[in-house]
């Protein structure tokens, strides 16, 4: 008991105080800004592994990209990685960053089921389905609930049963071989609920895209509540994607 | 000679490895791993070839760092002897041969689908059907979980037949992730899209498989890797390894619910992740390593800095650890659960932690050393109990020699040699076959490559070690309560994906 109590004393307080201000250290990649020099268009497109960049005007999906920084690499004076994490938003559209835009990526709000805000606004309980996921981002919806980023304080945590849970969170490009659990477990979770897809490979497939083992005709049929971003999603992406959604605005 | 002798990432011929009987073949590697505890089977596959199937056999030797390879051509849709009948380590490699071609068994004991790969031989065969074995007993019952998991992890169906509380078997069934990797390798054009389909194999690994993807390509193009390239692979490997034990060690405790444990080895992991991401900009150290590239040199800046985040660890990781295998309460859920005998593990060639918490000394780090573990005298630590407080111990140890290894590395930080890019990224060599064994925090990461007349990859085949690891927790749980079997699976930490593809 003593030496556990001395444990609690040497570890002191570890959580991050604000989740939604909190700097990332070093280098991490998040919302980039592409600048309007001019640079070999056709090189930049091609050298992403993802395809994720487009041109007139050059633009860079984020549901595609996987971070990997190539892009930023050989051509700096073109396009520079920001450390904004909050990259999370309801709207697919939000993710393609143009040329010249500097702003945040956020939800809109005009967008977002009224009743998501009443009902998951202060309590929220998702199912987590890996369809695929290569558990970086299962790592990562874990790490959010550690005692650092602490995701629980906001109400918001991972239950075990579909029965229990307001939604699930997506992992994974959705392969062929879990499209039937994930239907299953999707009709499972009663209603209202929502859908939230994590980390690149769910949103667009990521590297897997076109592989004829993914099946991702569940996407198809269903509305897509959020997606985050990432390869794999940051936890302060996915907490402030989460808060984002289902928070009212001050 | 019947077989080709090579080295960890060395590349030869295709035409080099001697082409014999299917008797020969068979006699042969059965012959070598049964002769000698110290062989096992690395990797065994297939590809097409003509309306045949050639099959490659590599078998390495612990003790000479040397890896035996032989070849043989079968036919479809005929019936052979199996290697399985005579050694249990082929076991699952000729269930992927006879999946993914159509390659018939007289003698194998368990020819069950492996995977469901999209493009099975026999389309047939779907997930929702596996033939599960049963016993017919009023006494017995079956409990199946999955492959919906209750925690945050990856899916997978396990079936368990138990006798009131207690399990007599555990078969687990796998292939929900496959993704159809190894066939997307071969569409894959672009070097930068190779590096980034490896480094998704396994995210947990992403560093262990990225290395054997960079051997395997380096190889191939004759390129020589330089110190700072070695350097900043054995620094990733290492840090890899001590992030993801930690956070093992986090998991281990929330099984026997000990919330302190759960809480402090979960924060520990955090520092390291976040200098990897200080390092490459990814917490999982994705993007981090290319063949023929440093992408993020290793400074002096940041080996001072790495220097901080490991002094500040150590004491914290000590103290938990103390406490932890010192409390009874935890020591009587860990002691004597999820055995693993030393028979057991030598048969089904158990690798990495599995392998030497049951008394082997397999560890590719000793065994066949690439990058800067030569330099680094690796010793493993072994147990012998095989049970689950052997796998954590282990993790403890390593985690600590890890520790070690990094402060001797860092204290002398090479300096960034200049590389024509294009040297390394030229196409690879024609017809060669190539094979790298890397040393992740799992155990054995083996990948081999075969490139066509043109240098392009034809054949591209990933062996995680949770290939040869699944079949270890599923001896372990045998006559533990079913209370036990989280913190069984949780001892192993193998990976869904890896084993997919």
């Amino acid at each position: 008991m003593y030496n556990n109590i001395k444990i609690l004393y040497h570890q002191g307080k570890q959580f991050i105080p604000d989740v939604t201000t909190a700097k990332v250290p070093g280098i991490f990649r998040g919302r980039p800004i592409i600048g309007t020099a001019k640079v070999d268009e056709t090189e930049l497109m091609e050298m992403c592994p993802v395809n994720a960049i487009s041109v007139n005007p050059v633009s860079i999906d984020l549901g595609k990209c996987t971070f990997c920084g190539e892009c930023a690499m050989r051509f700096p004076e073109k396009i520079t990685f920001t450390t904004d994490y909050k990259i999370s938003t309801n709207d697919r559209e939000s993710l393609v960053i143009k040329e010249g835009d500097d702003k945040p990526v956020s939800v809109n709000s005009d967008k977002v089921r009224p009743e998501i805000q009443k009902l998951f606004g202060r309590s929220m309980k998702l199912r987590q389905v890996s369809a695929g996921g290569d558990n970086s981002c299962e790592w990562e919806l874990g790490a959010a609930n550690n005692v650092q980023f602490d995701m629980g304080r906001f109400g918001i945590e991972f239950v075990a049963s579909p029965r229990h849970a307001d939604g699930i969170a997506i992992t994974g490009p959705i392969t062929e071989n879990m499209a039937e659990a994930l239907q299953i477990c999707y009709d499972a979770t009663p209603d209202p609920k929502i859908i939230v897809l994590v980390g690149t490979d769910a949103i667009s497939g990521g590297i897997f895209a076109g592989s004829p083992a993914l099946n991702r005709t569940f996407l198809e049929n269903h509305t897509v509540d959020l997606y985050i971003p990432g390869n794999p999603a940051h936890p302060l992406t996915i907490i402030n994607g989460l808060l984002d959604l289902t928070r009212k605005r001050k | 000679m019947h077989y080709l002798t090579i080295k960890n990432n060395q590349s030869v011929s295709l035409s080099e490895i001697p082409e014999v009987s299917y008797s020969t073949f068979l006699v042969l590697n059965t012959g070598m791993v049964a002769e000698n505890l110290g062989r096992h089977c690395v990797n065994y596959f297939g590809y097409p070839d003509g309306d045949q199937i050639k099959l490659i056999c590599c078998i390495a030797d612990d003790t000479d760092h040397l890896i035996y390879i032989s070849s043989c051509r079968v036919d479809v849709n005929t019936e052979y002897a199996s290697f399985t009948a005579k050694n249990l380590c082929f076991e699952k490699f000729e269930r992927e041969i006879h999946e993914n071609f159509g390659v018939m068994y007289s003698d194998h004991p368990w020819l069950k689908p492996v995977r469901y790969a999209h493009d099975r031989v026999d389309m047939n065969e779907i997930i929702a059907n596996y033939p599960f074995y049963s016993i017919d007993s009023e006494e017995l019952h079956e409990v199946g979980v999955g492959p919906i998991h209750a925690g945050i992890i990856e899916p997978g169906h396990f079936r368990f037949i138990c006798n009131g509380e207690q399990i007599l078997h555990l078969e687990i069934q796998l292939g929900y992730q496959h993704r159809g990797i190894e066939k997307l390798f071969l569409e894959t054009k672009k070097l930068n899209q190779l590096a980034t389909l490896a480094e998704n194999i396994a995210g947990d690994t992403a560093v262990g498989h990225s290395v054997a993807f960079a051997h395997v390509w380096e190889s191939l193009c004759g390129f020589e890797s330089t110190r700072d390239l070695d350097f900043a692979r054995t620094v990733a490997l290492e840090l890899e390894r001590i992030a993801i034990h930690t956070g093992d060690l986090s998991a281990g405790c929330t099984d026997i619910a000990y919330q302190l444990g759960s809480s402090v080895f979960g924060r520990l992991r955090t520092p390291i992740i976040n200098f990897m991401q200080e390092w490459g900009g990814n917490r999982l150290s994705k993007g981090l390593i290319r063949p023929g590239q440093n992408k993020f040199p290793f400074t002096q800046a940041l080996a001072d800095r790495l220097k901080q985040v490991l002094d500040a660890f150590e004491p914290d990781f000590d103290e938990m650890n103390e406490v932890l295998f010192n409390m009874p309460s935890a020591l009587s859920r860990f002691e004597r659960t999820g055995v693993v005998s030393i028979e057991d593990a030598a048969a089904i060639g158990a690798v990495g932690m599995a392998a030497r918490a049951s008394g082997s000394a397999r560890d590719i780090r000793l065994t066949h050393p690439h990058s800067l573990y030569a330099e680094l005298n690796h010793e493993p630590f072994i147990k012998h109990h095989g049970d689950v407080y052997s796998r954590f111990q282990i993790r403890r140890k390593e985690v600590t020699q890890s520790i070690k290894y990094l402060r001797t590395l860092i204290a002398d930080v090479p300096a960034v040699a200049e590389i024509k890019p294009a040297k390394a990224t030229s196409a690879p060599g024609a017809n060669l076959f190539t094979l790298s064994l890397v040393e992740g925090w799992r155990g054995e990461i083996c990948h081999c490559a075969i490139t066509n007349a043109d240098g392009e990859l034809k054949h591209y085949k990933i062996k995680d070690p949770s290939f040869h690891n699944w079949l270890a927790l599923a001896l372990s749980v045998r006559n533990n309560e079913i209370s036990d079997f989280p913190i069984c699976n949780k001892s192993f930490n193998l990976s869904y994906c890896g084993n997919d593809l």
